[in-house]
């Protein structure tokens, strides 16, 4: 067993071939299990090595962008190549970021150049703590003259924010959108249905549909578009609260740290998906 | 002669394998442990179509699989295991898939009941069964129905069941529960808001913690409408297998992953538990 823990570790990344065969010998045996998880590092790297391997054609790679608001500009001019990737079906894509690797604004603007390079028309960007809203959100609504109402720092982290690029539309979403939004719904269905019945004797027991609900969430605003894909940037694949309403059949695959982020696997990742 | 040596050779073998399972879940357990573990059972048609079987045959070996996840899970000390069993969508299916899926559910609920040896008397199970039970069988119903209220006062690991489930319909339900509470506590003078923790507390769910991990077998990476609002916080896993193929290796595979995203799903557990207080 220590043997076997002394040469996983250093030949981690020089040979993959004899990394394929000395995991599958390994996997024979129960107890690699337990040494094996000590040789994990990037998971999403790993997949790719091990079997998800991306697509070997040529990918024409967006630029990279400097980083300020003049990139946005160039953003808003993209002409969106969905056609050319095969990509016509995939009408809306959520990101769901870790509230710290979030702060890395960055990384996220040029995954929106990368998302609207390959032609996505409705992108969802989501974080916990709303601090996609106070960073990406500020710099699209000084491009778009879209207020996030209200609009005091504490309050931003609660509204949603829906920006228009042409035939692109970016929503920026948090937690308060998720479970509150539905509370909200709730609340909404309740005085609807108390203000319906005029006098206290005759109120009958409220019976509520899934589609009363939809109707509520989308008269509370915290309705929208049911992404057919959603990629999760963190340390671990979970969705972080992401609005349950939104994510009942959404395809969610997990694409490692924002840090490592890679254009070739979102759009492998988009093409097999689609 | 034969016949007793070869009794005797495989209880050793019982014995040496069962010793060997309770070294192994030990060294598991020196790691953070799940409390909640959540399966959706895919694949089951699958198996059947890939080993040729007939119609229906891939349930009744996909729930042989799942007896023996769950004793796995509860010998790991798991305390709650929760299953997907159908959709409120399955009943769009051939007539006939779903007649066989009822009388399957009835036929099994009475076996682990009746049955001596299984686990409900083993580890002392208590069962629910989550969802619209309208929506079943008279017979299905009925049979749930007595798993629950037989096994209402067992103190041991639980099993939640989701039949005729789906998340969106659980929390329209959750909606309508807290509206008529939110109704008596007005007409006795009480005024406010419905909040979160009002509506959680209507859920299906409420007396069990949120689910650590949910793993959807068959490689497929969709929740299809299972534990949404639950799940925020949940490791979610899907590995290739299908259900009939999930076995203990991929069991402790999936625990291991979990023990390695822990102390990341623990930090943003502890952060969200500080913000809402």
């Amino acid at each position: 067993m220590r043997a076997e823990f002394r040469v996983a570790a250093p030949i981690r990344r020089t040979s993959l071939s004899a990394c394929r065969s000395l995991l599958r010998t390994l996997f024979r045996n129960p107890s690699f299990v337990i040494i094996y998880s000590a040789i994990i590092s990037d998971g999403f790297g790993w997949r790719y090595h091990l079997g998800l391997d991306p697509p070997s054609t040529e990918i024409p790679v967006p630029r990279d962008f400097e980083v300020d608001t003049g990139f946005l500009l160039v953003f808003a001019a993209s002409d969106g190549q969905s056609h050319a990737y095969g990509l016509d079906k995939l009408n809306s894509l959520a990101v769901v970021v870790d509230s710290e690797e979030a702060k890395n604004t960055t990384k996220i603007k040029q995954l929106l150049c990368w998302l609207s390079s390959i032609g996505i028309k409705y992108i969802i960007l989501y974080d916990m703590q709303g601090v996609l809203k106070q960073t990406i959100g500020i710099d699209l609504e000084s491009l778009t003259n879209t207020s996030m109402t209200p609009c005091s720092v504490i309050d931003a982290k609660t509204a949603s924010s829906l920006f228009h690029f042409g035939k692109m539309a970016i929503e920026i979403i948090s937690l308060s959108d998720g479970k509150e939004g539905v509370a909200k719904a709730a609340s909404f269905l309740y005085s609807e249905h108390m203000k319906d019945d005029s006098e206290i004797c005759h109120r009958s027991e409220p019976d509520f549909t899934e589609s009363d609900v939809a109707n509520a969430l989308k008269a509370t605003g915290s309705a929208g578009d049911e992404p057919d894909l959603l990629l999760v940037y963190g340390p671990a694949r979970c969705h972080l609260g992401f609005p349950a309403w939104r994510l009942r059949y959404t395809e969610i695959v997990h694409m490692g740290r924002l840090r490592s982020m890679n254009f070739a696997a979102i759009l492998y990742v988009c093409q097999v998906i689609r | 002669m034969g016949k007793r040596s070869r009794k005797l050779v495989s209880k050793i073998l019982g014995r040496v394998w069962r010793l060997f399972r309770r070294w192994l879940f030990l060294m598991l357990s020196f790691g953070p442990m799940p409390e909640h573990i959540a399966f959706i059972l895919d694949g089951n048609r699958r198996y059947a179509k890939k080993k040729k079987l007939k119609m229906g045959a891939g349930h009744n070996v996909g729930f042989n699989s799942l007896v023996a996840v769950l004793r796995y899970c509860y010998e790991l000390g798991v305390k709650y295991v929760t299953v997907y069993a159908f959709s409120i969508d399955n009943f769009n299916r051939k007539p006939e898939e779903v007649q066989g899926l009822m009388a399957l559910m009835k036929e099994k609920i009475d076996e682990l009941l009746e049955e001596e040896d299984t686990i409900v008397h083993k580890f002392g199970l208590r069962i629910d069964f989550w969802g619209r039970l309208d929506l079943l069988s008279e017979s299905a119903r009925l049979a749930a129905e007595r798993a629950m209220a037989a096994t209402a006062n067992n103190t041991g690991p639980v099993l939640c069941v989701c039949v005729a489930y789906t998340s969106t319909d659980e929390i329209a339900r959750a909606i309508k529960k807290s509206c008529s509470k939110k109704r008596e506590e007005e007409a006795a003078g009480a005024r406010g808001s419905i909040a979160v923790a009002d509506l959680e507390k209507n859920f299906d769910s409420a007396h069990c913690p949120d689910p650590d991990i949910l793993i959807r077998t068959s490689g497929e990476t969709r929740l299809s409408n299972f534990l949404l609002w639950q799940s925020a916080l949940t490791h979610l896993q899907n590995p290739r297998p299908l259900w009939p193929e999930f076995s203990l290796r991929n069991l402790i595979w999936a625990i291991l992953k979990y023990q390695k995203a822990h102390p990341y799903l623990e930090a943003r557990r502890r952060r969200l538990a500080k913000k809402q207080n």
